[in-house]
């Protein structure tokens, strides 16, 4: 444990980022901060923030499902509820989620620099991000009420309808800029600000899911921004853009859709992997397992998810040729992710494995996203894609990939991370109870969607005929127990942020990347003196037996 | 029954068992890894890890074992693809509208009706059109779903096998009454659909005496819904 802490060791004469007092103190101090720790927490308050007004609809959607016919909401109000929860998740949620957190918070501190390469434009896109999320909240109190699109605004319906169409779309648009600049700022910072001796193979895992993602991100947000804008364009000034009544093509708009939404699943996803390759080898205590495979396969994901957009429109219609391409490159992108898969339960042979709450997410993550993955395949297939598009199987996939993928790594990454960023520890005990609430729970809310949708349950109904009645009961259960987790899980941290015991050791659970190495919580700078890095990350040289050859690549 | 619903029943469910056998292999096989190592190799069992760095012909392995099995399944599934989308000429064509939100489906005689009515054993071809924003039409029985686009012609095709009723639903979100925008097939021996087709418009069919009563209660939840 941390045998070269004191080569960077900083004395505790310095105030931790919590304490420090820059140009401005109080709220002001947070809200005008640049440093990157400060706008990591401002970010965590908002995402998460959302995230429970999001499983709040949730929550509400799968009550009114509870039985067929009338239950709690009429079904205007419904088809408000899963686009407002739809759009929520999306774009306040899961798509800056990790790396607006946790890659702010934590990204410099791993390449060992002072802060991110723009810091004041990063403290902007926080701001773009706050816009953004009352833009889309605005909706609610407004004539005309929320949205009824669903959060991928088909045209014409979203020409048509009544409802404010306009405010969630440039919420989108404004969220886009925030997530881009982010963008931006993380590719800038890994290629200018790494510490001496820190080449690229040197970099922590989750560094190169960051920087993946920030491609993806700086390449695909300008095609949905400027794609929204036309929506909007075309609903004040009847400009035939995409509506056949006014002259447009309806199928342009979702191409233009899908060009940025699916790549946009692998900025939801990639981030995660990144967690998951940063958490397992410091809970089994060793080296992860092929390194490379898993940078590139990042890499590989990123390139090749930019090619498959169209697999969201198998039953819109393509050239034959379309249909083919985009069906084979459906299935050759699952390759990459499940190369990850594999290296990371090979990293846990021989491992010494402690299966504290961070470990537990992370485990779950595999077998959650082994499912999303494997369901991902079978849509892939055309034939029977033709079978599961838009209807239960659908949702029930990717609330696997994002909640139960993305999410949960999400979870994870807290569970990990919180002790250094707040210098609190949380009630280990009950972290782990927390945790079989929502793994149990969520499983029950979601298999069954992958049932019914096989039998033909389409998604976004707002009632069912009566033989999908027991899927449904079982899913709306399924809700209860997952949000008791949840409520429990998050009284846990926040209990653990007021008056959980104090945590000032700088390696509390072993780790061998750069944060476990400074000052806990980090000081302003995060460093001292910066580090000079010679080995590559997760390298446990005490667990290899010291005459024994060990293998490499 | 033979060979199920429609004629794409048999080929879209041999590649649907084939893709959940797969599935539940490497599902089982990553769960039953992870629960062993974690047993065998606690911290309890195992305080001193060991590393293990890479392994060439494991990583080899399992990129190749699974490329190929992927490839597999999409072949499959580009052939029964093909299958639905070459449509038989000699096929009887049913033009079909969808609007917000009911279907209406209209025959080469002119006459129009609000359930699909089809004979046994014969090939159909539906024609789709919307009137105003998109729509889906799907058959869940039998295998089939097509993304309907105001302004665009669209097909499907099928041919039922066993004399039953089954349900249509519209698959691509249309609006408020989406949920309710349901109708059914009606499949129909070559003779009684002869007659029915023959009975002129205002004749309403009296298909219902064929269902059970389960089935008769719900068909009559769904007009009811079907009228606001
Ligand atoms: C307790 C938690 C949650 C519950 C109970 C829940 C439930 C639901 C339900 C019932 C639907 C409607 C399905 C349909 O269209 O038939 C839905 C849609 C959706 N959910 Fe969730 N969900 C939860 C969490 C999440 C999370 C964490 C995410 C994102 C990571 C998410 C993303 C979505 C999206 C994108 C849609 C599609 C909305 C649309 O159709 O436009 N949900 N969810
Ligand atoms: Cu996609
Ligand atoms: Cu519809």
């Amino acid at each position: 444990m941390a045998s070269d802490a004191e080569v960077i060791g900083t004395n505790r004469h310095e105030p931790s980022y919590l304490d420090y007092k820059g140009k401005h103190s109080g709220i002001k101090g947070w809200l005008l901060s640049t440093d990157h720790k400060r706008i990591g927490i401002l970010y965590m308050i908002g995402i998460l923030t959302f995230f429970f007004v999001g499983v709040f609809l949730g929550f509400l959607m799968r009550l009114e499902l509870i039985a067929p016919g009338e239950t709690i909401v009429s079904a205007e109000t419904y088809n408000q509820l899963f686009t407002l929860h739809g759009v929520i998740m999306i774009f306040l949620f899961i798509i800056p989620g990790i790396p607006a957190i946790f890659g702010n918070f934590f990204l410099p501190i791993l390449i060992g620099a002072k802060d991110v390469a723009f810091p004041r434009l990063n403290l902007f896109s926080w701001y773009l991000y706050l816009t953004g999320g009352t833009l889309a909240l605005l909706s609610i109190v407004l004539p005309g009420g929320p949205a009824d699109t669903g959060w991928t605004f088909y045209i014409p319906y979203s020409v048509r309808t009544g409802t404010n169409v306009i405010l969630p779309l440039s919420a989108a648009f404004v969220l886009g800029f925030s997530s881009l600049l982010t963008g931006l700022n993380f590719i800038t910072t890994v290629h200018r600000l790494r510490a001496p001796g820190m080449t690229w193979f040197k970099m922590p895992l989750s560094v190169w899911s960051f920087y993946a993602t920030a491609w993806v991100q700086v390449l695909a947000t300008p095609i949905i921004a400027i794609t929204l804008m036309l929506v909007a364009i075309e609903r004040l000034l009847h400009i035939g853009i995409f509506d056949p009544a006014l002259g447009g093509d309806p199928v342009l708009y979702q191409h233009l859709f899908w060009i940025y939404s699916h790549p946009a699943v692998y900025i939801m996803i990639i981030p995660a992997m990144g967690i998951v390759s940063e958490i397992i080898p410091v809970f089994t205590h060793r080296t992860i397992f092929g390194y490379k495979f898993i940078a590139f396969s990042s890499i590989a994901i990123a390139l090749f998810g930019s090619l498959v957009w169209a697999h969201h429109m198998f039953t819109a219609g393509m050239s034959d040729a379309g249909q083919f391409i985009f069906s084979l490159l459906t299935m050759i992108v699952a390759i990459p992710s499940a190369i990850k898969v594999f290296n990371w339960v090979a990293t846990l042979y021989k491992g010494s494995i402690d299966l504290a709450a961070p470990m537990l997410y992370v485990l779950a993550f595999i077998f959650l996203f082994s499912i999303g993955g494997l369901t991902g395949v079978m849509q892939g297939v055309i034939s029977i894609n033709i079978q599961f598009h838009d209807t239960a199987f659908i949702v029930g996939h990717f609330h696997y990939v994002m909640f139960g993928g993305t999410g949960f790594a999400m979870f994870a990454a807290f569970h990990y991370w919180m002790p250094k960023m707040f210098g609190r520890m949380y009630n280990r005990k009950l972290a782990k109870i927390a945790f079989w609430f929502v793994f149990i729970g969520f499983n029950f809310l979601y298999f069954p969607m992958l049932v019914m949708g096989w039998l033909g349950m389409p998604r976004r109904y707002y009632d069912y005929l009566p033989q999908f009645h027991p899927y449904h009961l079982i899913s709306t259960i399924g809700s209860w127990i997952l949000i008791t987790g949840l409520i429990i899980m998050f009284y846990n941290l926040f209990k653990a942020l007021r008056s959980g015991p104090v945590v000032t050791e700088k390696n509390m659970w072993g780790g061998e990347t750069l944060e476990w190495q400074i000052d806990t919580p980090p000081i302003h700078e995060n460093f001292t003196e910066i580090p000079v890095i010679e080995e590559r990350p997760y390298m446990y040289k005490d667990n290899d037996p010291p005459v024994e050859k060990e293998e490499t690549v | 029954m033979s060979g199920g619903a429609s004629n794409f029943v048999e080929s879209v469910d041999s590649v649907f068992l084939l893709s959940i056998i797969i599935s539940v292999f490497f599902l089982v096989l990553i769960t039953v890894m992870m629960i062993y190592f974690v047993i065998k190799y606690s911290r309890k069992r195992n305080p001193k890890a060991v590393n293990v760095h890479s392994n060439m012909m494991l990583e080899v392995t399992w990129t190749i074992i699974p490329m190929i099995l992927v490839l597999i399944l999409f072949w499959y599934g580009w052939v029964g693809y093909k299958e639905m989308a070459d449509i038989p000429e000699d096929a009887m064509t049913v033009e079909v509208t969808a609007q917000m939100w009911q279907w209406q489906f209209k025959y080469e005689t002119g006459k129009v009706a609000d359930s699909l009515f089809v004979p046994v054993n014969k090939a159909v071809k539906l024609a789709l059109t919307s009137n105003d924003v998109n729509h889906a039409f799907f058959v869940p029985a039998f295998r089939i779903k097509k993304d309907i686009f105001p302004g665009r012609d669209r097909a499907v095709w099928f041919i039922a096998n066993d004399i039953e009723v089954y349900d249509i639903f519209c698959a691509e979100y249309c609006g408020l009454n989406h949920s309710a925008m349901l109708a059914k097939v009606v499949v129909m021996s070559a003779a009684d659909f002869e007659i029915w087709l023959n009975a002129g418009n205002d004749i309403k069919p009296d298909y219902k005496a064929e269902l059970n009563d389960n089935d008769k209660a719900e068909t009559e939840l769904f007009e009811s819904e079907n009228q606001n």
